[in-house]
């Protein structure tokens, strides 16, 4: 194939809006550039689930293909798959979310994520983003015009924010705040008083909370509740899910925004001139995930259970002390024994025994001494895996 | 309540391959307590056997299988349960499933060519008191077994790596 470039012209300024400029592409872009050129490995590396979406949920799909609903749908979704989501919220939250005035389909969660921020903040106004935490996070506040402020999580507090931390964190300026459990990268759940506190404290500063909760059918062990099942928080939480992870639909870019009516009205002016309505053919299939997919949540759910303890076991036993994760389908153990940077971790783990993991520093500072490994892939994989690293970490291990 | 033989089963029936210390860490048990409940569902004969799940279709090996619907007579204080008998008897007959609808008794027969299949149906299947008759189809293609996929289909390819 011939490529024509086309030619560069130089410009007596940067043409590129200042914000843009200044965001940094994500550190996961980098090290996939650095696994993508590489044959055999075996990937901890991947943010989303390894099966394939049930079948029942593609035949819906499908048939909705088949039957000519390829049109633009309601800008914020089918109305019917919005009351599916209303019952769907009610009966995991309590809370009654209106179909009409109070949810937007978004594509993906990560629209919903930017959204949020665009609709909540004027320009240099700060959010509060917990970390670590998913990547996009500080990029799109920065990009909605705010001031990310960061603040670090430590596995011994289980990656829950203190409040002595949130309150030196929060300034006059500050308008929203961004939670996500259970955790990409850690894994980490918050407890029911730690919930608690989060709102005292949102509340006592006026703050509005976005609450990322697309992991919460995935726990384990002991249940992660929703803020949304604290009926004080309802009229200042932004809450976000989405149907990637439990429901295995990545592709299909759907996600959830569910709120108060006055920041559901905002959002839904971005969002009816940006992405006009999210995929139809996908909502078709998300109502009948909605309907009839909890079985096969329920197994997956299971099945990542099982490779949770199996994992976080080995990684104990070969000195990579592993914070338990009761959620999502990542652990994040710390690399302590290497005496290694995250970065060098991920680099030599890759060059030396074809295992990619994700550097934990990319999830924000406080990540740094971390790896994040994905535990949806296969039981055999992970097997190989965890014996590839307990020969790298015995190599490097210092004394 | 998922109870501990559920949860061993679930994962033996997967793979068979995982040792009973694998099964403990996954599902947070004891390694002894796991292996005696496997020992346990051995000796009650619920766990009966551990094969590998084999796609025929690669053997080069010719085999033919057949799946046989039979009409029979049941019999009085048998039920079918006699007759039943006097088919899965035969070794070369690989499952026996009584079945509701227009017959009887759902018969899947393995054998190295069609010859063989259609002497077992004529001179011992056919021949046994109480059976009226009997319909073959011989299997042209097989798609999944027990749950697995035998055939290729596309591979799912995942980005390597993604937030």
């Amino acid at each position: 194939m011939n490529v024509t470039t086309l030619p560069q012209t130089v410009y007596s300024k940067s043409r590129i809006n200042t914000r843009v400029e200044q965001t940094v592409p994500s550190g996961i872009r980098a090290f996939f550039d650095l696994v993508i050129g590489k044959d055999d490995v075996i990937s901890l590396g991947v943010g989303e689930p390894d099966f394939a979406t049930p079948w029942h949920i593609c035949e819906a799909g499908i048939h909705s293909l088949e039957t000519g609903r390829t049109s633009y749908s309601s800008n914020n979704g089918l109305l019917e798959l919005r009351e599916e989501i209303s019952l769907f919220l009610h009966k995991a939250t309590g809370a009654s979310y209106d179909p009409v005035d109070n949810i937007i389909v978004t594509v993906g969660g990560s629209e919903g994520i930017d959204l949020a921020f665009r609709t909540l903040l004027n320009p240099n106004e700060e959010a509060i983003i917990v970390e670590p935490s998913f990547v996009s996070y500080a990029p799109l506040t920065f990009l909605a015009g705010g001031i990310p402020i960061h603040l670090p999580t430590y596995a011994e507090n289980g990656f829950a924010p203190t409040i002595e931390d949130l309150e030196k964190a929060v300034t006059p300026s500050t308008r929203a705040m961004i939670v996500n459990y259970p955790n990409n990268p850690t894994g980490a759940t918050i407890s029911d008083k730690q919930i608690d506190e989060i709102i005292e404290f949102v509340i006592r500063h006026d703050l509005v909370l976005i609450s990322d909760e697309i992991y919460v059918p995935l726990t384990y062990e002991k249940e992660c509740k929703s803020f949304a099942s604290r009926e004080k928080i309802r009229d200042r939480l932004v809450l976000l899910h989405g149907f990637s992870k439990a429901w295995a639909m990545t592709g299909w870019r759907l996600g959830i925004a569910a709120g108060p009516s006055d920041i559901i009205k905002g959002m839904g002016k971005i969002h009816q001139y940006n992405v006009m309505c999210p995929p139809t053919v996908a909502q078709y299939a998300a109502i009948e995930a909605l309907r009839h997919g909890d079985e096969e949540v329920e197994n997956m759910r299971r099945e990542y259970d099982r490779r949770r303890r199996f994992i976080t076991h080995h990684f104990n036993r070969i000195g990579l002390d592993c914070f338990e994760p009761f959620g999502a389908f990542y652990a994040f153990p710390s690399i302590k024994i290497t005496g290694m940077t995250s970065q060098e971790f991920a680099e030599k783990l890759l060059e030396e025994e074809n295992v990619a993991v994700v550097p934990g520093n990319v999830f924000g500072e406080c990540g740094e001494g971390f790896v994040r490994c994905s535990y949806a892939t296969s039981l055999d994989e992970i097997r190989e895996a965890v014996k590839r690293i307990e020969n790298f970490v015995k190599r490097h291990q210092q004394a | 309540m998922t109870t501990l033989r559920n949860k061993i089963l679930e994962i033996l029936d997967a793979d068979a391959r995982n040792t009973p210390a694998e099964v403990a860490v996954m599902i947070g048990e004891e390694e002894q307590t796991v292996a005696n409940e496997i020992d346990n569902m051995e000796k009650e004969g619920l766990i009966l056997g551990y094969r590998a799940v084999v796609n025929s279709d690669k053997i080069l090996e010719d085999k033919v299988s057949c799946v046989i619907e039979v009409s029979v007579q049941p019999e009085r204080g048998h039920g079918f349960d006699k007759i039943a008998e006097r088919i899965y008897r035969f070794p070369e007959v690989r499952s026996v499933f009584l079945v509701s609808g227009g017959y009887d008794l759902l018969v899947i027969l393995e054998g190295r060519t069609m010859r063989e299949i259609a002497d077992f149906v004529i001179e011992k299947l056919s021949v046994l008191p109480n059976v009226h008759a009997t319909s073959s189809h011989f299997l042209l293609k097989k798609y999944k077994e027990l749950g697995t996929i035998l055939v290729q289909s596309g591979q799912r390819e995942r980005m390597p790596v993604s937030p």
